[in-house]
């Protein structure tokens, strides 16, 4: 599955109504696929509810951007507030579903995003780790395995993690999981058998 | 006290060698770039800087790193596409990197400027950002104790404000301006405009004038 067909599933989940943060680079594009009557709100935090897309150069104002600096619309109905509210609100449990990237997620949801340790790294955190604790869901949205084949859903990260146990969903180009008490759970997958993905990753996966 | 309309280079006379600055801005959008540059004329070096990203380009707080007047960077996202100027210093072991959740630099800003000795926050709970810190479980949950940052300095951009020093900001420029108003023991905020005492609407201001302390109009 591409990456667009992704973002339309992840789209097609997003509750009517809900208050949403889409994390920089991949999760952008789901916003592309909102249907204009599903009344979602997008959150950006650098302080604005109601943003509306990303706009062409010729149409943008440098005072109006989203988190991965890139120029949005202002939708009708929008609002601005400054960053410590931004982040109550993300924090207080305000925002219904957040998506974010990730480098990993771990059977039980521990995220891993922000750091892949490597020493001439230098790390950048930005709002992920306030979005991991803060979103009532947390969802990830990710190809299932690295340019090298390794799996991105693991039994424990290797990587420095982001947030503990809080990721609910992970979409991936593969297949679709739900984090549950009982353990990692195939909703669906695209193109493979629930067995051959089993055979592929080293972490037990209950039937959908 | 009463806030003291003035120009970019005089405004900044105050800030000393070692001081902490606290910048505004989100990428550029609501970075004080002349007062920026009216830094760097002054001279003022070995600084601590707080602000969200390490800069961007080649202007505005980049410009202030790479004229090697920045001791240490306190921000949430360093790395970007074109933070050139901060990856070069910090690569050469030439500038200090600490590294905070985008939150929590906010939010102890604001409890800098709202009193607030510290404060118990659930980011980055179980992760490198709390190893060694003082944690403490609050009906059932994992908090970690955050301290707050306080600057001498806050240079922060505004859109319009009266002679009185009363902001109003302009879409997402607001960001962090009115946090770090209210976190310095001075505080510089540059303008694009600058209207008579009355014209604007109280229920419209975002950073009420006792936070102010030199207002400098710069015309977009």
């Amino acid at each position: 599955m591409k990456i667009d067909e992704l973002a339309q599933v992840i789209a097609a989940d997003i509750p009517e109504g809900a208050y949403v943060n889409l994390g920089i680079g991949q999760p952008t594009s789901i916003a592309r696929y909102l249907k204009p009557d599903s009344g979602v709100v997008l959150h950006t935090e650098n302080g604005m509810l109601g943003m509306g897309e990303v706009v062409p150069a010729e149409e943008a104002d440098v005072d109006l951007t989203n988190a991965g600096k890139q120029p949005v619309a202002e939708l009708p109905g929008a609002a601005y507030f400054h960053h410590a509210d931004s982040f109550a609100m993300m924090r207080g449990g305000h925002l219904d579903v957040c998506v974010m990237g990730a480098f990993q997620v771990s059977a039980d949801g521990d995220l891993a995003n922000w750091h892949t340790g490597a020493p001439d790294a230098i790390p950048a955190v930005g709002g992920a780790m306030d979005l991991a604790v803060g979103a009532k869901e947390v969802w990830v949205m990710m190809t299932l395995f690295t340019r090298t084949g390794a799996p991105k859903l693991v039994p424990a990260c290797t990587y420095p993690l982001t947030g503990k146990a809080c990721v609910t969903r992970v979409y991936t180009d593969v297949a679709t999981f739900l984090i549950t008490p009982g353990g990692v759970r195939v909703r669906e997958t695209h193109g493979l058998t629930v067995e051959e993905l089993a055979t592929r990753l080293d972490v037990p996966l209950l039937a959908p | 006290m009463k806030t003291q309309v003035t120009d970019a280079l005089t405004a900044v006379q105050e800030i000393n060698d070692s001081d902490t600055v606290l910048v505004g801005g989100f990428g550029m959008a609501g970075m004080p770039v002349e007062l920026i540059d009216a830094l760097i004329e002054h001279g003022a070096g070995d600084l601590t800087i707080v602000s969200n990203n390490a800069g961007n380009g080649d202007t505005g707080l980049a410009a202030l790193i790479a004229a090697g007047r920045v001791r240490k960077m306190v921000c949430s996202f360093p790395r970007q596409a074109d933070s050139w100027h901060f990856d070069s210093m910090y690569r050469a072991g030439k500038i200090e990197l600490e590294l905070v959740p985008q939150g929590n630099l906010a939010e102890r800003m604001r409890a800098a400027g709202a009193g607030i000795g510290a404060f118990y926050c659930p980011t980055g709970v179980g992760t490198p950002i709390a190893e060694g810190r003082e944690t403490r479980v609050i009906d059932g949950r994992e908090y970690v104790l955050e301290y707050p940052i306080h600057g001498d300095v806050a240079l922060i951009r505004a859109h319009v404000a009266d002679r009185l020093g009363n902001l109003v900001y302009r879409k997402t420029a607001r960001n962090f301006g009115p946090v770090m108003a209210t976190a310095a023991k001075l505080t510089i905020a540059q303008v694009s405009r600058i209207v008579e005492i009355g014209e604007l609407d109280p229920e419209h201001i975002v950073t009420p004038s006792i936070y102010v302390n030199r207002l400098v109009e710069v015309a977009p």
